[in-house]
């Protein structure tokens, strides 16, 4: 069952007109602030398919913002995301690009700041759901429709089953899993697909392990 | 996932075997899928609720739209309504109004809930705010009244679509509209069955109906088709608690819209290539909201 909630169904609350372009938007822009762990001094928007095609009059570019400087879907404060953003010292570009996407909305995001850089692709599946389908040139795959999270660690023995026992300590069943790293000992990723919606209080606790860097929902 | 229905078959047929409302039996599913307790589950449907409420107030003072489509026409029904002289009647126009208002505020970049999504966020609520006069329900049972609608949304989205883009607009305002046929049934006192004939007989109504989106825009037709997706709820729910039925099953006529929008061509779903997109009047609006050559039409 793609849909499990309700409240998929009924909701989300948020700030007009669409739920892919607005909505699902804001939710992308919030995923790479979260992943990027502050607010970006700079962000670089490639806008791909439907995104790029009516992104003026959806709000797309305003919700995306709105999603970088922590903005919730039903946040007002989208609507005036540029000049907030003008006001804390984000600056952005828009770039819609012609270059076909497997997925119709999809918006790719390089964002950065004086110590970091970081890329990103999401897309906006519909009804406000959206997924990560990229995150620093690893591709993630998602079986698509349920809860993911994403786990940045160091390559360390032991990490993945510390990370699985606390999900099993809270009766979450993992669905599905991948890791990546890119050398050996370095960075590296694990996206964790489970059965239910994980609680904040189980993404804190999961940051708190050793050799964890960050801890991220990327679906529900 | 373990769950208490997969179809309206098995909706109904639990509700009353077991004697209790469709909105109960979402409810109690609610509790099993997500682990949440009844008082969080009907706390999260009431926040959803004031927002619906709130959305259609913000409308009836008369809203715009940035690209300057839509906006207005909820406070011009409702003034023509008021005069007492209308065709269709005072509840009937109501509804549509504040369906209206709800979409109003959505392409103006307001707050509303998706439902069950933006674009089609109109009929739910504004059938719900023109029965109440009428019913006088507890604020609980308005509560329960999107927990009915969410069951039927539920059915579709997990055996059909509630995309324009991927099932036309069949999939969304005709979704919303079965969903609000089959709530106002609930509230009006009709059984679970009748529910379903309710929520049958609006979607067989709405088959066929494709997404075409003027300058790619959740406005033209979006806003009118609410209107209408709410009058269509009230004479349904009407018909089924005449006792009027389905010959078609509601979830074959699911499945039927289900593959009708396989079956649709991509230009009329949600891609602004076909429809009353492709007209020269929406060609020329096109081209006047975004830029760009203004293709057929002098104006």
């Amino acid at each position: 069952m793609k849909f499990k909630s309700v409240f998929d169904i009924i909701g989300p609350v948020m700030i007009g007109p669409s739920s892919s372009h607005t909505a699902g938007a804001a939710r992308i822009g919030r995923i790479g602030r979260d992943l990027f762990g502050r607010q970006p001094k700079w962000a670089k928007v490639h806008l791909y398919g439907s995104f790029a095609e009516t992104y003026k009059g959806h709000g797309t570019d305003v919700a995306i913002i709105g999603g970088l400087l922590d903005y919730d879907t039903d946040d007002e404060r989208i609507k005036t995301a540029f000049e907030d953003a003008a006001r804390l010292g984000l600056t952005f570009e828009f770039i819609p690009e012609t270059a076909h996407t497997e997925h119709p909305n999809t918006a790719r995001i390089v964002l950065g700041d004086e110590q970091q850089e970081m890329s990103m692709v999401g897309i906006s599946i519909g009804g406000g759901k959206v997924e990560l389908v990229e995150l620093n040139g690893f591709p993630l795959r998602l079986s698509g429709g349920g809860a993911a999270i994403l786990v940045v660690h160091e390559d360390r023995s032991g990490c993945i089953a510390s990370v699985a026992k606390c999900l099993a300590d809270q009766q979450i069943n993992i669905g599905h899993m991948e890791v990546s790293r890119k050398e050996k000992g370095n960075m590296a990723l694990m996206v964790i697909e489970v059965d239910q919606t994980v609680s904040e209080a189980v993404l804190a606790e999961i940051a708190t392990l050793p050799n964890i860097t960050q801890v991220t929902r990327i679906a529900d | 996932m373990e769950v208490l229905f997969r179809n309206v078959r098995e909706l109904v047929e639990r509700a009353e075997a077991e004697n209790k409302l469709i909105s109960e039996i979402m409810i109690e599913q609610e509790m099993l899928v997500t682990d949440r307790t009844r008082e969080e589950i009907m706390k999260q449907m009431d926040r959803n609720l004031t927002v619906m409420e709130e959305a259609v107030e913000k409308g009836l003072q008369g809203v715009r739209s940035t690209s300057g489509l839509t906006g207005g026409d909820a406070v011009l029904i409702q003034n023509y309504m008021k005069k007492g002289n209308s065709l269709s009647g005072e509840l009937l126009l109501d509804a549509v109004s504040k369906a209206v208002a709800t979409n109003e505020v959505n392409a103006a970049m307001g707050t509303i809930c998706a439902t069950p999504t933006a674009g089609s966020a109109g009929v739910v609520p504004g059938t719900l705010f023109a029965v109440i006069h009428k019913l006088n329900p507890t604020r609980e049972q308005m509560i329960n009244y999107l927990f009915t609608s969410g069951a039927f949304g539920f059915v579709v989205a997990n055996n059909a679509s509630i995309s324009g883009a991927a099932g036309g607009c069949q999939a969304e305002v005709g979704s919303a509209s079965g969903m609000a046929a089959a709530a106002i049934t609930e509230m009006a006192g009709g059984s679970p069955q009748q529910c379903s004939e309710a929520f049958a007989i609006t979607l067989k109504n709405m088959l066929g109906l494709v997404c075409d989106p003027v300058a790619g825009l959740v406005e033209v037709p979006c806003v009118k088709r609410n209107a209408m997706g709410a009058a269509n709820a009230l004479v349904a729910a009407d018909m089924a608690l005449a006792g009027v039925t389905s010959r078609i099953p509601c979830d074959e006529v699911i499945d039927a819209m289900y593959k009708i929008g396989q079956t649709m061509p991509t230009a009329l779903k949600e891609t602004a290539q076909g429809g009353l997109a492709a007209t020269p009047t929406g060609r020329w609006l096109e081209a006047k909201i975004f830029g760009g050559a203004v293709v057929g039409r002098e104006q």
